[in-house]
């Protein structure tokens, strides 16, 4: 009896060792012959789905790693594979990039081993989504490698809104629209905690006596008004919406004429003819960045690096973005390349950068140098996001 | 005997014999054996991954790093008490209820027919109609229901071109069930969880009613009960057990599902929908396991009404 519990014990303990910190690369060896990736489906083609789209073989043949996809359909998916399985990489988003590194289960990066770093937009080399100082030696360590990123543009009908809404009001504030007919139950907004931020944006601009500077980091009494107003949005808000085509089915078949959406939707609604536009009003949007990350029990270094370096090549990044819809992190890949076109990167909303809140895993830690605020931790918006839409 | 069984020739004793024999003089010992197997799969597969997570709700989630602290503590059920949550307990029970309800009042008559009535022909084409929604894909289904429930759907235009528009807002316009549009509605999403899980309900009631003996209804008859008094002292009570049996379909498979809810009705979470999110999402296991250990003590208490029932009986 006394073994068995000794045995239980040491399961229990289990997860606390393998934790623990790692010892950042050196140096780039030879490839290992194989690189197991989670990423999101059409992120890591080999020229299955279309032959023009492979970025995959070309790597493959130059370093020998055979690489392994495992797609995965949420951030949080993501995140549990991480916990449980044994890989080497992972396209995180923001809203997945800070629990796996406060979770230990990513290890820092050795940039000079990344040449191609110095190539990436000067405004994502230092991005709070993945440079963080976690040991607290007071150098920030950069945990990953940026891949691409888009933005939560403001889709509308162009039928009932001849001009672009110039504000996010359309979906928070109920109004007569253009038509002449009110917004209630026509607009739609994002089926995720995250949507809190979109929120929190909203008053930044509008009711600055709250003091949000950040819309990931906010303090109870501003995340209160921003539940406040997400309660007077879901008088407006029909259903919400998580699924690209089920949203796409909404603006086509209910009669939803405006809601926070990706360039993706817009695309394939404008492909099929359908009098759809997308706009970044004056709050800004939220948006989100993807992270090539490193497993912290990595089995395949070598490889990885290799593939971090391969990511970051002009061609790559071009062809992600066309495929995807999004906007390369290289800005060298928005010219000359074929399937992107010249105006790609701009169809996909390179200039909103600016305007751009990207999306950052909610932490109580605010990020502040102020130990003594604290902030709502994304656990916290989970469960109140779930009181607000079941309209409480 | 003596004599018989005196000229019968002496068994060989072979090792296989051997092993028969023994197996013969111990049946307790082949009961094991047999059983050995599944029951090792019922109880560490089964019971193992729901005692799993009754554990699992007991530990909580650190409030900096988000990592799972396999540690004993009650947090994880308070946070499970709170007043939106019980919304979602609520709503998800109203729904089941109704859903529940409403199948058993929309088989029972079809049942009764394919039971009692239908011709040999009739009754197949009657079951093969009932089973074959459930060899097409769930999924699909749903998302054609959407179709016909949207706004510019068929049944919305159906309504519109009898100028009977006015009937569908009114009964949009109520309060709690109604919406923009029936898609959009709890109405919508009754309808269709109504006809997702009808068979669960039809084919037991079937059951039910096909075992009731012809003799007891001709026996009522003949001491002078009117058909309407031999149905409901003779047959309705022998096939309730049915009805019973069926409503546990129905109602544990409305409790659990979390697909409908995503893609019909205002996005109110049930609870299949908010395990989904907590763990899915939030990484919040704790709660998740929390949330699943409340419809399992309802259908505990659930199946042991049934059972007094003889519900078991009708399945």
């Amino acid at each position: 009896m006394k073994k068995l519990w000794l045995l239980l014990l040491l399961v229990m303990l289990l997860p606390l060792g393998s934790a623990g910190a790692q010892d950042m690369v050196m140096e780039v060896g030879a490839g290992e012959g194989r690189l197991d990736i989670i990423a999101w489906a059409g992120y890591i083609e080999r020229g299955e789905t279309d032959p023009a789209f492979d970025w995959v073989t070309a790597y493959e043949a130059e370093t020998g790693c055979m690489v392994n996809v495992k797609t995965a359909a949420t951030s949080d998916e993501m995140v549990a594979l991480m916990n449980e399985g044994v890989f080497d990489l992972v396209t995180a988003s923001g809203d997945a990039s800070l629990r796996l590194v406060y979770g230990g289960r990513v290890q820092p990066i050795n940039l000079d081993l990344i040449p191609s770093f110095a190539n990436v937009d000067e405004r994502l080399q230092e991005a709070p989504w993945y440079v963080v100082d976690r040991d607290g030696d007071g150098t920030k360590e950069h945990y990953g490698v940026p891949y691409v990123w888009g933005s939560n543009v403001l889709m509308y009908n162009t039928e009932v809104f001849p001009e672009a809404p110039t504000s996010w009001n359309v979906v928070f504030e109920e109004m007569t629209l253009p038509d002449g007919e009110s917004n209630a139950g026509r607009v739609q907004a994002y089926d995720g905690p995250i949507h809190i931020a979109d929120a929190a944006m909203y008053l930044m601009y509008h009711n600055p006596e709250l003091g949000i500077t950040d819309p990931y980091s906010l303090n109870t009494d501003q995340f209160n008004a921003s539940l406040d107003l997400l309660r007077q949005q879901r008088e407006l808000v029909a259903r919400y919406w998580h699924d690209a085509f089920i949203q796409i089915d909404d603006f086509i078949n209910e009669g939803i004429v405006a809601s926070g959406s990706w360039p993706f939707q817009v695309n394939l609604l404008g492909a099929q003819g359908a009098p759809i536009a997308s706009t970044v009003p004056q709050e800004g949007a939220t948006g989100w960045a993807d992270t090539t990350m490193l497993h912290s029990d990595s089995p395949h270094p070598n490889c990885a690096y290799m593939w971090m370096e391969h990511s970051l090549s002009a061609k790559v990044q071009g062809d992600v973005s066309a495929w995807f819809g999004t906007v390369p992190s290289v800005l060298a890949a928005c010219e000359g390349n074929e399937l992107l076109g010249p105006d790609g990167c701009e169809t996909n909303g390179l200039g909103n950068f600016e305007q751009i809140r990207f999306w950052r895993t909610p932490t109580e830690d605010c990020g502040d140098a102020d130990e003594a605020t604290t902030c709502v931790p994304y656990r916290e918006w989970v469960s109140a996001y779930i009181g607000v839409i079941g309209g409480r | 005997m003596a004599i018989a069984t005196a000229s019968l020739p002496a068994a060989p004793k072979s090792p296989f014999r051997r092993v028969l024999t023994f197996f013969y003089n111990h049946p307790n010992l082949t009961l094991v054996m047999l059983l050995l197997l599944p029951m090792l799969w019922m109880l560490v597969f089964y019971l193992g991954s729901i005692g799993g997570l009754l554990v699992h709700s007991f530990y909580y989630i650190d409030d900096f790093s988000g990592v799972l602290q396999r540690q004993f503590a009650l947090r994880t059920w308070s946070d499970l008490f709170t007043p939106s949550h019980f919304d979602v307990f609520l709503r998800t029970f109203s729904m089941a209820l109704a859903v529940t309800l409403a199948s058993a009042i929309i088989a029972f008559p079809l049942a009764y027919y394919m039971a009692r009535y239908a011709s040999r022909r009739m009754r197949g084409l009657l079951y093969l109609g009932v089973m074959v929604p459930l060899w097409s894909s769930y999924l699909v289904r749903v998302y054609a229901w959407k179709l016909i429930l949207a706004d510019e759907g068929i049944i919305s235009w159906t309504f519109r071109s009898l100028g009977a528009q006015g009937i569908l807002d009114a009964i949009l316009a109520i309060p709690v069930i109604g919406g923009r549009s029936l898609s959009f509605s709890f109405l919508g999403m009754f309808l269709v969880f109504v006809y997702i899980w009808l068979p669960y309900m039809i084919l037991p009631i079937n059951a039910a009613l096909e075992r009731v003996p012809k003799s007891l209804i001709e026996a009522s008859g003949d001491l002078g009960a009117k058909p309407g008094y031999t149905f409901r002292k003779v047959i309705l009570p022998l096939a309730i057990p049915g009805v019973i049996a069926g409503s546990i379909f129905t109602f544990s498979l409305t409790l659990g599902d979390y697909i409908i809810p995503q893609i019909i009705g205002n996005s109110a979470p049930f609870i299949g929908l908010a395990i989904y999110r907590y763990q899915g999402s939030a990484g919040n296991l704790p709660l998740a396991a929390a949330f699943t250990v409340i419809p399992i003590v309802v259908m505990v208490v659930y199946l042991l009404l049934a059972k007094r029932t003889g519900a078991f009986e009708a399945l």
